[in-house]
């Protein structure tokens, strides 16, 4: 284990010590715990950072399941760096925000949160950090877990659990959809690592799965980064703490997809496929997120939808510069990387201001109770650095001179129009959509930031409608926006600091082999680029001054997206279909189920075995050993004990009689020298009769029941196909192993168990060693069922409820 | 009427006690005969079920006041603990390792790290059986 895999690890041993903190130090906040770890993490990181020349790449592998080509490899490049920077550097702001932001209250259960935010560091920094498939799925589906608890942290609010479970619904499935993508590229490559995918990415393109491949990976990609159609989940994560806005909504969680995107860039870049859908899906959820923010009216609701509309802007920008990886380095593909970099460059200045942003909104609602902005009003004066920090952050976000946001969106038109002279692809033909589609959603992204800064700061201001008396926040809660402001002023002033630092070694990663001038400039001349901004000025203040005239528009009167719709009748249908084919399936009749078990597994069985013509009955007895008497007494038994089994009316002594038949297993396992099987069916017995007379213990008097002769004869049929289909199996392995000559793999235990382990109880090691994960498995499933009963039991509804 | 088990309380403390010490004695015999975590965790939870089938429930809970839930959860990161302790030393995860010490009094004795696996797995399996009959038993309604 290298520093690195202790770096992504550390969150997680710190959340094992802070319930135990949150209770001793019950005075101290716990965010004074957290603090250190994200600022130490910085720092160290900020170590890797190199002056020029190209970053050294670390790699560091340790084993975890070799055998299928799963490691736990830490792979740190320019790519890599850039977001751990961001997920400990933002999170340290963060965690110092949230200290003053979430009062040391007793309702507060500040001990969930803090382990929920560790969980959720931690997962993020193994999504970028690693390099093997399976081990970035792990951790991308524990963010999605940490998120949706975050989200859910007020869970006494109905709308918080609504957010949190929608948030979860579509992020996991779209992790599902990737995990089948990642094994699509294991089919391809052979390999789990990203590194060796990235090696073999002409293969990758020419393989059939290619496409599929992609689509599934993209599917991830997406729903984590609430790309349109998927942005919906967005807007009601918004209910979460605002601290957890501003990490996971601006810098962390949304920007997996991103990394996904640009980490896969260099398999699937310069497949016409992968630069329509990704450019597509940016610019459609760029204009979409900006015309939805406009009809907001919640703060928060806003920067949602602002979020989305940005996260589109980069990641069309990551989509248009693939087609670099179409041509040669030495080839024109210089000339196309351009958008890359500017989406690279918009990616940090995003987290700045936008985390800025969050954390000022966050201070809005704190000290006035609201955050909508009809009530809203005149606070410019009540809270001037707030109103200072909101005023930068927005026209950095709206892109306006002399702040980095500006710089990032000329390089973002510049991006546009260089595609329009894309000779790939079909680009002239729909080229001209991209800039006209950018240029619109300027103008309304122009436009939400100049409704929240008029609506919020200037106007009257309307201490009736406000809950508390607004007054300006404390210090420790203003700290971290001013720094995240700051940012944005200095990367404005002074971009190029990023250049050779973060930017090139970042693009080396998404197109390797190309060289670049990573220089930014504020002033390019009077091009189109100026000309666009000045125009997106122009109509976006005009739009503003009459507002009121067309706001009035049934499309913008609705706040909810419309897309919702579909969600919630899709998750109604989900509920009422699944009850449907429950009410079908469960009767409340045992025997019911029992019948359903029995017909599914003799009818598997026999399609199986016919399949794969595996019926034979073709024995040799003179290979069998002898048969012991006792054996056949046993056997004798247990069929006269079976046979009184029906006849038995009385509950209890069917019970004891069902106990008669497992003790004679016992005696048989005994009989073949399998003490240990013996033992444990014995106790296992004995368990289950106490079990059962307890269970019995609350049901009525077994009554005779009338079976319809029909319903009879079916029962019939059942048992005997049962008892026919196992017995054929036996009979037909006996034969198979005795005419294929299968070895036994007992040989391989008896003669290694006490090579390898040191035990001589040969099951005993296979269950502790040789296959320690079924039995860890077979654990974690007997307790989740033990924990199922407990929940059906004590929890269940009072009365005549029904879930 | 109320009536009095003198015999059952009498026979259940005696034979509690053989059971209870022999369910340790078939986890520790589990690495060269028959035996090991989940049979010697059945045997425990076989012995504790006795101790409540014949005196009150109330009663044990009150001399013994385990929270069956926090058993299976300790059982289970033990576990996996044993698990990740392999990967700390670069092998592979649920790696495990043996060796032979000389320890006094005992002599040259094999310590393994299927040992503490086996303890997880045996105090998952007591804190699942009881955990489902107790909370059956227990039920109100």
């Amino acid at each position: 284990m290298s520093l690195l895999h202790y770096l992504v690890l550390s969150p997680f041993i710190l959340a094992i010590f802070i319930p135990f903190l949150y209770k001793w130090f019950r005075n101290v906040h716990t965010g004074w715990f957290i603090l250190p770890l994200p600022v130490i993490l910085f720092g160290y990181l900020l170590t890797f950072v190199t002056t020029g020349q190209g970053m050294d790449v670390v790699m560091e592998t340790v084993p975890w399941v070799p055998s299928l080509g799963i490691n736990f490899t830490v792979y740190l490049d320019g790519l890599s760096l850039l977001f751990a920077l961001l997920i400990t550097g933002i999170g340290a702001l963060v965690v110092l925000y949230s200290i003053f932001y979430i009062a040391n209250k007793k309702d507060e259960p500040l001990n969930n949160f803090y382990v929920y935010l560790l969980m959720f560091m931690g997962a993020m920094l193994g999504v970028v950090l690693t390099d093997n498939l399976i081990v970035v799925y792990v951790f991308w589906e524990l963010t999605s877990l940490a998120s949706s608890l975050l989200i859910a942290y007020w869970f006494h609010k109905e709308k918080s659990r609504y957010g949190a479970q929608k948030s979860m619904l579509i992020t996991v499935s779209g992790g599902f959809a990737m995990l089948a993508g990642f094994s699509l590229l294991y089919v391809i490559t052979g390999t789990f690592s990203i590194q060796g995918i990235i090696e073999q990415s002409a293969q990758v393109i020419s393989s059939p799965l290619a496409v599929p491949a992609m689509l599934l990976v993209l599917a991830g990609a997406f729903t984590k980064s609430a790309q349109f159609p998927f942005h919906i989940w967005l807007p009601d994560a918004m209910e979460a703490p605002t601290p957890v806005s501003a990490y996971l909504h601006s810098a962390t969680m949304v920007k997996a997809g991103i990394y996904l995107v640009a980490r896969f860039t260099p398999v699937f870049g310069g497949m016409p496929e992968w630069f329509w859908i990704v450019s597509a899906a940016g610019i459609i959820t760029l204009t979409w997120g900006s015309i939805s923010a406009v009809r907001q009216k919640d703060l928060k609701g806003i920067l949602a939808f602002s979020t989305v509309s940005q996260l589109g802007l980069i990641m069309s920008l990551l989509g248009l510069g693939s087609a670099a990886l179409y041509f040669d380095a030495a080839d024109e593909g210089q000339f196309y990387t351009f958008a890359v970099m500017a989406a690279v460059f918009h990616l940090i200045n995003h987290a700045t201001f936008k985390g800025g942003l969050f954390m000022a909104v966050g201070i809005i609602d704190h000290e006035t109770g609201t955050r909508d902005i009809r009530k809203l009003g005149g606070l410019m004066s009540v809270m001037p650095i707030t109103f200072t920090i909101s005023l930068i952050g927005l026209a950095s976000m709206a892109g306006l001179p002399p702040f980095n946001g500006f710089l990032s969106k000329e390089m973002f038109f510049t991006g546009v129009l260089d595609a329009t002279e894309l000779p790939i692809f079909n680009m002239q033909t729909f080229g001209l959509v991209f800039p006209v589609l950018a240029w619109i959603a300027s103008i309304f992204t122009f436009l939400y930031c100049l409704i929240m800064l008029m609506k919020t700061f200037f106007g009257k201001y309307q201490p009736e409608k406000l809950e508390k008396e607004a007054h300006e926040a404390p210090i420790g809660m203003l700290i971290s926006p001013i720094i995240l402001i700051s940012l944005v002023v200095i990367i404005g002033f002074f971009p190029n600091i990023l250049a050779y630092t973060i930017i090139e070694p970042v693009m080396n990663s998404i197109l390797p082999g190309f060289e670049f001038e990573p220089n930014i400039y504020h002033w390019h001349g009077l091009n189109t680029e100026i000309f666009m901004t000045v125009g997106v000025i122009l109509f976006g203040s005009l739009l503003f001054l009459n507002l009121n005239r067309w706001q009035e528009t049934y499309f913008f009167l609705r706040e909810r997206d419309p897309l919702n719709q579909v969600y919630d009748k899709g998750l109604d249908g989900l509920i009422t279909s699944a009850q449907g084919i429950t009410n079908i399936q469960m009767t409340g009749l045992l025997r019911d189920y029992f019948a359903y078990m029995s017909i599914f597994m003799v009818g598997s069985l026999i399609v199986t075995m016919f399949w794969f013509d595996a019926f034979t009955f073709d024995v040799d007895f003179g290979m069998m050993g002898s048969v012991t008497p006792y054996a056949v007494i046993i056997v004798v038994l247990l069929a006269v004990v079976s046979l009184s089994l029906p006849f038995i009316q009385h509950r209890v002594s069917a019970i004891a009689v069902l106990g008669v038949v497992g003790f004679l297993i016992a005696l048989l396992f005994v009989n073949f020298r399998a003490p240990d099987l013996a033992l444990t069916q014995l106790l296992v017995e004995t368990v289950m009769v106490v079990l059962f007379l307890l269970c019995f213990y609350f049901l009525p008097e077994l009554k005779k029941e009338d079976f319809k002769p029909k319903f009879r004869w079916l029962n019939l049929v059942i048992a005997i196909s049962v008892g026919l289909t196992v017995s054929l199996i036996g009979v037909s392995t006996l034969a198979m192993s005795q005419t294929d000559g299968y070895e036994s793999i007992s040989m391989y235990f008896i003669e290694n168990t006490y090579e390898l382990t040191g035990g001589e109880n040969m099951v005993n090691m296979i269950l502790d060693d040789f296959r320690a994960l079924d039995t860890i498995l077979e654990v974690l499933v007997l307790g989740i069922a033990a924990l199922g009963v407990v929940a059906l039991i004590k929890m269940r509804f009072k009365g005549g409820e029904d879930v | 009427m109320k009536t009095n088990y003198l015999m059952l309380h009498t026979i259940t403390r005696i034979v509690a006690l053989i059971i209870l010490s022999f369910s340790v004695y078939l986890f520790f015999a589990g690495h060269y005969t028959p035996g090991g975590g989940f049979i010697g965790g059945l045997m425990f939870s076989c012995g504790l079920l006795l101790l409540y089938l014949s005196f009150d429930l109330s009663k044990i809970q009150t001399v013994l006041p385990i929270d069956f839930e926090k058993v299976i959860a300790i059982g289970l990161l033990i576990g996996i603990g044993t698990g990740l302790n392999s990967m700390l030393f670069g092998d592979p995860f649920l790696t495990m390792y043996f060796d032979y010490f000389s320890i006094w009094p005992f002599g040259e004795v094999a310590l393994t790290t299927t040992t503490p696996f086996a303890i997880a797995i045996f105090l998952v399996v007591v804190g699942v059986a009881l955990l489902t009959i107790l909370t059956i038993a227990g039920d109100e309604a």
